[in-house]
């Protein structure tokens, strides 16, 4: 029972990072219609400027993950800028090997800037917690990563749901022209969308990185293909479903690894991912939206 | 108000609009009537910033807004109602007015309820998602939603498109009330019967040029009008 629990906290734990970076795949998707296969890689940057701030800045905890969270806003917002907009016109398969030779070019880039030596990620939330909380793997970055993920699924959801902007999203999820025609600056939204998104990559990586505190160029590549997986899971497009896939991803990982087999849990991550996908196209609260005559 | 000068719009390779001109006068109704695929929505689309013309000018109130990205000009006070309403279907019909007020700061509060004086059935269905409205519902949303932002020219692309009669003449009514209260109107229509009925003056596009022109009643009786798109 306790050994169930422990996995099940860790799964919850681990999926809630997944959930935070699905909800940027989700975002933008929803928005721009493209998979941003670069999202995992902003993970990593987000990673290395938080640890760069903490040992050769020496500067607080907070501060340093609010100095990744700035980074990461200004590095979404130069991708997009550089790699996506010109491409606006251009196929989806055009976007998707761009986004591809983004996710390479930071990867390499973070090898020619950090090496290729991983680095020991020095947990930002650590706190002792009493015995009988860390028996059954409760630890304090666990706790953090839940709380600070449904903090951002709150407050993402009355965002898009409540505010000017976020309602502007959503017109232009819908119909990019009709959206103009309002006065919404469309190219404009779409950059707020990834500024967004990966301000929530930061966190997502500095909360990564502090619960399994080692750091690499790749680092980011594995969470994002399962973050990209949660997010089709629970329905690409969907903030709920970003949300709901990223937790039962977890869960599902943490239990294979634990009653399974740790070698084949991705595989069966995978294999759950394709027979949601036989039997829910759309994936668990996505919309089937039929295509306009 | 509005005035369009030669211009000529392009998909790629196919030339749609081929020199057009014309123009909409203070607190006129004026239609622009065609036949399916005589470029009418590319003009219409070419005006609000959608679309750009590749030589000519086109003015409104003096200044000229060719090349205009179309979210910089529901400020300047144009609101076009596209072919085919594309209302925001997973939104709230509150929430689609709302966006038609994107860009407005003044007294956003007054205009719904003004809107929701002119269209009763909008105000019942307020929480409602557009997607489970009627068509002809959806048509008054579309209408509600350019009024929000108090435009000086409405344009209107087919209005009454897939609407059953008695929606038709509901909507032509509600474009005659407007019309009385002062909105200048750009209407296109393939109903030219109602459209010319309703329309201080009117231009006939073929093929991407305008061919005839006139006020409305004239248009009425033109021999080659009736023959073409009054059916007789
Ligand atoms: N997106 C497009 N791509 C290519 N050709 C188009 C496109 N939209 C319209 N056209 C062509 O431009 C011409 C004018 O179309 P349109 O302005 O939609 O006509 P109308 O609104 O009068 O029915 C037609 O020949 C149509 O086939
Ligand atoms: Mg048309």
């Amino acid at each position: 029972m306790t050994f169930f629990l422990s996995c099940l906290i860790s799964g919850i734990s681990l999926g809630s990072v997944y959930a935070i970076i699905a909800l940027g795949y989700t975002m933008v998707y929803g928005i721009a219609k493209m998979l941003n296969f670069a999202h995992g890689d902003v993970i990593m940057v987000g990673g290395y400027v938080c640890y760069c701030a903490l040992n050769y800045l020496g500067l607080p905890s907070l501060v340093s993950v609010l100095l990744a969270m700035a980074a990461c806003t200004a590095l979404g917002i130069l991708i997009e800028g550089l790699a996506y907009k010109p491409l606006r016109q251009a196929g989806s398969l055009a976007v998707l090997i761009t986004a591809i030779g983004v996710s390479y070019f930071l990867q390499n880039a973070a090898q020619l800037i950090w090496g290729a030596t991983p680095k020991t990620f020095t947990s930002v939330v650590h706190i002792e917690l009493p015995q009988t909380l860390t028996n059954v793997g409760v630890s304090s970055e666990a706790l953090v990563t839940v709380l600070v993920c449904v903090v951002i699924m709150v407050g993402l959801t009355l965002f898009i749901n409540k505010s000017k902007l976020g309602k502007a999203m959503r017109a232009c999820s819908e119909d990019k022209g009709a959206a103009q025609l309002m006065g919404i600056n469309v190219n404009r939204t779409i950059s707020v969308t990834f500024a967004i998104g990966s301000a929530l990559a930061a966190v997502a990586g500095v909360l990564l990185c502090s619960s399994f505190p080692i750091l690499q160029p790749t680092t980011g590549s594995m969470p994002g293909i399962k973050a990209f997986t949660a997010a089709v899971f629970g329905g690409i497009g969907s903030i709920p479903g970003a949300f709901l896939g990223g937790i039962l991803l977890g869960i599902i990982e943490s239990l294979a690894k634990g009653y399974i087999s740790t070698d084949l849990a991705n595989a069966i991550v995978f294999a759950v991912l394709i027979v949601v996908l036989l039997v829910r196209p759309a994936g668990l609260l996505g919309k089937y939206v039929p295509e306009k005559v | 108000m509005l005035k369009v000068n030669d211009i000529n719009v392009y998909y790629g390779a196919i030339h749609a609009i081929k020199g057009v001109s014309f123009e909409v006068n203070d607190g006129e109704v004026v239609t622009l009537i065609g036949a399916n695929g005589a470029g009418k929505s590319t003009t219409l689309q070419t005006i609000s910033g959608l679309l750009h013309s590749r030589t000519g000018s086109i003015s409104f109130q003096g200044e000229n807004i060719a090349g205009v990205p179309a979210h910089k000009l529901v400020a300047k006070g144009l609101a076009q109602v596209p072919e085919g309403r594309r209302v925001f279907l997973q939104m709230t019909v509150e929430e689609n007015l709302e966006m038609g007020a994107y860009t407005s700061s003044g007294n956003v509060a007054g205009r719904l309820e003004k809107v929701y004086d002119r269209f009763p059935r909008l105000k019942e269905r307020r929480r409602q998602i557009a997607g489970t409205l009627s068509g002809g519902e959806q048509q008054m949303l579309a209408m509600g939603r350019a009024l929000m932002s108090d435009p000086k020219l409405l344009m209107l692309d087919e209005p009454s498109m897939g609407l059953a009669p008695i929606l038709v003449d509901q909507i032509f009514q509600i474009i005659h009330e407007l019309h009385v209260a002062g909105t200048t109107i750009l209407l296109v229509e393939q109903n030219a019967q109602m459209a010319l009925s309703v329309a201080d003056r009117g231009y006939v596009l073929e093929t991407g040029r305008i061919v005839t022109s006139g006020t409305g009643a004239e248009l009425l009786a033109d021999d080659n009008v009736k023959r073409a798109y009054l059916g007789g």
